[in-house]
């Protein structure tokens, strides 16, 4: 186990609720243990301020391993903070100084409007899943391997796809608040199998629409989405949505 | 037939549309690039002038201007409303914002390096195209053409025209340093044989070309 214990300064954004202005506000924690994951810093932080009578500080958190996408704070700038491919849960406190000034702020963007504090409502994700992220017959059992056949190559693809938490970093740290990585890894983990080839076309037509509708902004190839997602979800995914939506519009006689 | 025009208005839609028009303009830039070059070849500019008066007089080129302008202004008035409607999808800005962790400062500033050559093309375009398609050149030279090579020389003697070209060049140079490669990839030409490929061809024509064009300003200047 690590030793020395840390002194920080936390920078916190705090709202009361939706329609409140927000304001930063400077926290002091002290003797804080390189092993503990910044949730658990957190934790420390709140069960002081609740023994102080103070209001404490409401984030988003479930799983606390890293797969459930629940946890969502932009820490000094990034998304998830410093380190590539982690969520907040499984970022350590050892990846910072002691005395460091840590700045904490909630996910920004018009179609993730904060709830209080550091959380937000991420419910356009799901209506992006609703309007198209699903196929509509029922597979039954798994099958058989190689009853389909797939090749490992597709099937890695469609699986490095799936791998999107929806944890909404890419709509974060994208200068636009675009969600076209979401959007993207989950039109792709559908169309690079042989089970959602029947609603290909309306998938991505319905999918991209309800992404418009709900306010995020559009793409404009800066690549920060890929370089700050936890699960390395790449810019192929984009670039493939892209492709399937000329074909949608341009060549399938199919509407959305 | 609505899921066509319904298309152009959509995110990737209006990505398509950034894309293809960059495209047609980076054509033009191949083709603009070479004919100037001429300036480095012939000290009495004849041979621009002739460059120029083909382009001037050919009805293909003079077609294909209007379609030039079209896509330009389509470039411009897309790129401005995209600008736009993306700084408001993000109505709170963060206090800290790491940018450079994750991003080029180039990727995220074309709204910003668009300006910057807009206000050059207002500049250039008065300068040059108004002068040689409306106003009208005063002078002609050996070969009986209109010498737009004079009104370059004109120009250039003044050092800050210089100065103001060779700064709209970088900016040219960052724009298609994102520009160039980003089409690809908005078109769905992302390919892990063909995108490296296309990122150096990229790199290179971002250097090669911008560096061309500041370069005219600065020989005619120097007299070389």
């Amino acid at each position: 186990m690590s030793t020395g214990n840390m002194n920080l300064t936390l920078k916190v954004w705090r709202q009361k609720n939706t329609q409140d202005k927000g304001k930063m506000v400077d926290y002091k924690v002290a003797d804080i243990s390189p092993d503990m994951s910044f949730l658990e810093m957190f934790d420390v932080l709140n069960e002081d301020l609740i023994t102080k009578g103070d209001d404490p500080i409401v984030f988003d958190h479930d799983c606390r391993e890293g797969i459930c996408g629940m946890c969502s704070m932009f820490i000094n700038g990034r998304p998830h903070g410093p380190k590539d491919a982690v969520t907040t849960c499984q970022l350590h406190m050892r990846s910072f100084k002691d005395g460091d000034t840590i700045v904490v702020e909630p996910w920004r963007a018009k179609a993730f409007p904060v709830i209080k504090d550091l959380t937000v409502d991420r419910s356009a994700f799901d209506r992006v899943i609703a309007a198209g992220g699903f196929i509509s017959v029922n597979t039954g059992n798994a099958q058989d391997a190689n009853n389909l056949p797939i090749p490992k190559s597709q099937a890695d693809a469609a699986f490095e796809a799936a791998a999107c938490i929806g944890c909404g970093a890419c709509v974060a740290t994208c200068k636009n608040a675009s969600a076209m990585l979401f959007v993207s890894a989950k039109i792709s983990q559908l169309a690079l199998l042989p089970q959602g080839q029947p609603e290909r076309y309306k998938r991505v037509q319905n999918m991209v629409a309800q992404m418009d509708a709900e306010g995020f902004g559009n793409c404009t190839n800066t690549g920060a989405c890929e370089a700050e997602c936890p699960k390395g979800i790449s810019l192929e995914n984009i670039a493939r949505m892209n492709r399937d939506y000329y074909s949608a519009k341009f060549i399938s006689e199919e509407e959305g | 037939m609505g899921s066509i025009t319904n298309a152009f208005s959509s995110s990737i839609g209006k990505k398509l549309i950034m894309g293809i028009t960059g495209l047609f303009l980076i054509s033009f830039l191949v083709v603009h690039c070479f004919l100037n070059s001429f300036v480095f070849f012939d000290k009495t500019g004849v041979l621009f002038n002739e460059g120029a008066h083909f382009m001037a007089t050919n009805w293909i080129i003079r077609a294909m201007e209007v379609v030039l302008m079209a896509g330009l202004l389509l470039h411009i008035v897309q790129g401005a409303r995209l600008t736009f409607q993306n700084q408001a999808a993000r109505p709170v800005k963060y206090a800290y914002n790491d940018g450079n962790a994750n991003s080029k400062w180039y990727s995220r500033s074309m709204g910003l390096l668009g300006t910057l050559l807009l206000i050059f093309l207002i500049v250039h375009l008065s300068q040059f195209w108004v002068v040689s398609r409306f106003t009208g050149i005063p002078t002609i030279d050996a070969n009986g053409h209109e010498d737009l090579y004079a009104v370059m020389k004109e120009t250039f003697s003044n050092v800050w025209f210089v100065v103001l070209y060779v700064l709209s060049m970088i900016s040219l140079g960052y724009h298609l340093l994102h520009g160039f490669a980003s089409t690809f990839q908005t078109l769905g030409w992302n390919h892990k044989k063909y995108t490296p490929l296309i990122k150096a061809i990229g790199v290179g024509f971002s250097i090669i070309v911008p560096l061309l064009f500041a370069a005219m300003p600065v020989w005619i200047y120097l007299g070389l």
